[in-house]
């Protein structure tokens, strides 16, 4: 599904990613952990393409496509999706408006017909059902005035609606308390299955309690250092960052 | 295809291919000598028919705007306007005055129907004539339309049902024909000739624009609107709205406008009149969408507008909402005299500005009446090299005990090259009257714009769906059917605004 070969990176003149070498095969959920400043959101946003990252070698190759040469809206239709760290406030947007807009902007691109307000609203009602979500959710602004735990459910919702071939959760967990990290893991295993890949990237073992993964890797210094199974993760918490670094 | 060739064609469609409104009309035209002097006010008034106190009214008008000069205090640059360099009449040549739609030269009926404006009255539905609401085919609210073509009115649809309802809702020069005594109580009790350089300007060569009359105790069944288009080259369009709502009566009207694209500069200088009266509303809503001017600041037209209501009676309320997106340059602030007690005035403004564009726009509330409220919502959108200013004014008299005024006043910055102004004037001479005013200034962040295309939207859709969530207050004012539009051409005014 995902396969990134010696992926290097520069932030504002600065080398964040220093050679990425991984690969997510098809239906396998990877978790990425690291510490504060390893390079692993600007690894989320270089996938996703964001601008000001500028890439200074290696590929990356998803679902068949190159996907550095792709436009960000054109990596969210070939099934591309992240679940944001912060998610954006759009004042005034109707969070069924956006979501509508962006779920047709996405089927349009798949060459699948667009839903009307209507259609819309009975896919929007049955996945807020599944993940537990009010409907006051789709009446609201795009996360105006939404709580740290919300903003996270919103990610998932659009997840769930959109739903991508790969998603990558960038530290979805952070701010959320155990309930909310509940819903989140919830949405994300309901999506599991052999069309699914996903990349959880972060700081904590806790939410792979919920979303168990199939491999773990360790991202340190813009390098993945180690890899292993979802014992590594355990190993992690347990010892710190530190061991991996002098094992490294 | 040679890389010219094709730099060309992209930037075509890059500036000129946005305006879509942008087409010439092909007619035999009847024009008025070049220039501007009392004999032109005289041809345009003989070519009306008109009567001899509205030819010295005229006259008088032409008198004051001579010894008048330009207003230079608006935050709008452009060369001098030589106003001997243009036409200040031009019609349709028709040899006979046409009496239905089919008499109509159908170029001009193809223009309309280009342009998508409905002329032609919709089928009734059966069982359902004389009831309050008309549903017509596929249950849509029909549209009573005035279409203004330069300078004369060249149909209006829906004039006999309206009738049944003795609303009066046709060209000024016709209802100066036909109800003279209601025009001359009027006409200029809102907008004096000599209220300002442009406003005698137009009182001295207007030529048609819409009348509405509606009786009292009537609310009007359906939209009326009028939809002015400018064809001709060289030619200034000086239309006259009047707009009188009798007591408890209820009307809402819409105005939109587009013009062919040229290089020159065109003058656009109009004057509307609203009367409320006792328990009276009027709901005035505005799409303007005249040509902007290419990328560089050529060509376009010069919205200088007069619009301004009375509340003359208790408990009256008028309500302008405009869109502005075109027009190179600006200057318009639909206004307010609150005169009856408990009457109420709004505004709510959403004005675009990108590439060369320029607007200086606003509204004045005046608040006479005691308990008198008015609210301004103002939503400046600044791309490009455009220029946005807001300028409004708050004044309450002694007399206007307890009267509220709210003002919020947004700015959005696409760019680093644009701008945007607020210039709020308050006059409170009333010790129980309250004012507030908030103002804000945000820019299209980066990030909004990158969440956006994650979920899959290109950048213009996101800009698109970020600028109307900005405009939201105002654009749920605008009637069903005109937020539509209005969404659409706020997307299309911004293309090439980002990336």
């Amino acid at each position: 599904m995902l396969k990134i070969e010696g992926l290097t990176a520069e932030v504002e003149g600065k080398q964040i990613l220093k050679g990425i070498d991984l690969e997510v095969p098809v239906g396998e959920v990877h978790a990425i952990m690291g510490p504060n400043g390893s390079g692993k959101s600007t690894l989320s946003y270089v996938l996703s393409g964001r601008e000001g990252y500028e890439i200074t070698g290696g590929s990356v190759t998803f679902a068949g496509q190159d996907l550095l040469a792709l436009e960000p809206e054109e990596r969210a239709a070939s099934g591309l999706f992240l679940a944001f760290q912060y998610p954006v406030e759009l004042p005034g947007v109707g969070n069924a408006l956006f979501l509508r807009t962006a779920l047709n902007a996405v089927r349009k691109a798949r060459g699948e017909p667009e839903l009307d307000a209507m259609q819309f609203l009975k896919v929007a009602r049955e996945r807020l059902k599944a993940l537990q979500i009010g409907e006051d959710m789709l009446k609201r602004g795009v996360n105006v005035g939404f709580s740290g735990g919300e903003k996270k459910r919103n990610e998932v919702l659009q997840m769930a609606l959109l739903q991508p071939k790969l998603a990558i959760l960038d530290e979805t967990d952070s701010g959320l308390d155990i309930d909310a990290l509940k819903i989140v893991s919830d949405g994300v295993n309901a999506l599991r299955g052999p069309g699914f890949s996903a990349l959880v990237i972060t700081h904590y073992q806790r939410l792979l309690d919920y979303i168990v993964p199939d491999r773990v890797h360790v991202l340190m210094g813009g390098r993945i250092v180690q890899s292993g199974g979802p014992e590594l993760a355990k190993q992690l918490e347990a010892e710190g960052y530190a061991s991996v670094q002098a094992a490294a | 295809m040679p890389a010219v060739t094709e730099t060309i064609d992209t930037v075509q469609s890059v500036t000129e291919g946005t305006y879509k409104w942008g087409f010439e009309t092909e007619i035999e035209m009847e024009f008025a000598p070049k220039g501007l002097n009392e004999d032109i006010v005289r041809f345009i008034s003989k070519k009306k028919n008109e009567p001899q106190w509205l030819l010295d009214w005229r006259l008088k008008a032409f008198a004051i705007w001579q010894k008048m000069e330009e207003p230079r205090w608006p935050a709008v640059t452009y060369p001098p306007i030589d106003y001997q360099d243009a036409y200040y009449y031009a019609a349709p040549a028709n040899k006979v005055k046409p009496k239905s739609l089919d008499e109509v030269d159908p170029e001009l009926l193809r223009t309309y129907a280009k342009l998508g404006i409905p002329l032609k009255e919709q089928a009734i539905l059966a069982g359902v004539e004389g009831a309050g609401d008309v549903p017509a085919e596929g249950g849509r609210m029909p549209i009573a339309v005035d279409a203004v073509f330069d300078s004369v009115s060249v149909a209006t649809s829906y004039k006999e049902r309206l009738g049944k309802e003795g609303i009066i809702f046709c060209a000024i020069s016709e209802a100066v024909e036909k109800y003279p005594d209601l025009v001359r109580q009027y006409l200029g009790t809102v907008v004096p000739q000599g209220d300002n350089f442009y406003a005698a300007l137009n009182s001295a060569v207007f030529t048609d624009g819409s009348f509405v009359y509606i009786p009292k105790g009537v609310r009007c069944p359906m939209e009326l609107s009028t939809y002015f288009r400018i064809n001709a080259k060289s030619t200034g369009q000086f239309e006259r709205t009047l707009i009188i709502a009798d007591e408890g009566s209820t009307v809402s009207y819409l105005e939109g406008c587009t013009a062919p694209m040229r290089d020159e500069n065109q003058l656009h200088a109009a004057v509307v009149e609203l009367v409320a009266l006792d328990d009276a509303r009027i709901k005035y809503s505005t799409v303007q969408n005249w040509y902007p001017g290419d990328a560089e600041g050529k060509g376009g037209i010069y919205n200088f507008v007069t619009k301004r209501a009375q509340c003359r009676g208790k408990r009256s309320k008028v309500s302008w909402t405009q869109v502005e997106t075109g027009s190179a340059i600006t200057w318009k602030y639909p206004s307010c005299v609150l005169l009856g007690d408990d009457s109420v005035g709004e505004f709510y403004s959403v004005a675009i500005t990108n590439n060369r564009q320029q607007a200086d726009t606003g509204t004045k509330m005046i608040h006479v009446g005691k308990r008198t409220t008015s609210t301004i919502v103002s939503k400046g959108i600044s791309a490009g090299r455009g220029q946005n200013t807001y300028r409004g004014l708050v004044r309450v008299a002694p007399t206007a005990s307890n009267a509220r005024n709210f003002t919020q006043c947004d700015s959005l910055l696409i760019g680093d090259q644009c701008g945007a102004h607020t210039v709020p004037y308050i006059e409170n001479r009333c010790m129980t009257a309250k004012t507030e005013h908030e103002a804000t200034t945000s820019r299209i962040a980066e990030d909004q714009l990158f969440y956006c295309r994650q979920r899959g939207l290109s950048e213009e859709d996101a800009v698109g769906l970020i600028v109307n969530g900005f405009c939201r207050e105002v654009l749920k004012e605008l009637p069903m059917e005109f937020a539509v539009e209005a969404q659409k051409l706020l997307q299309i005014s911004l293309e090439g605004s980002v990336g």
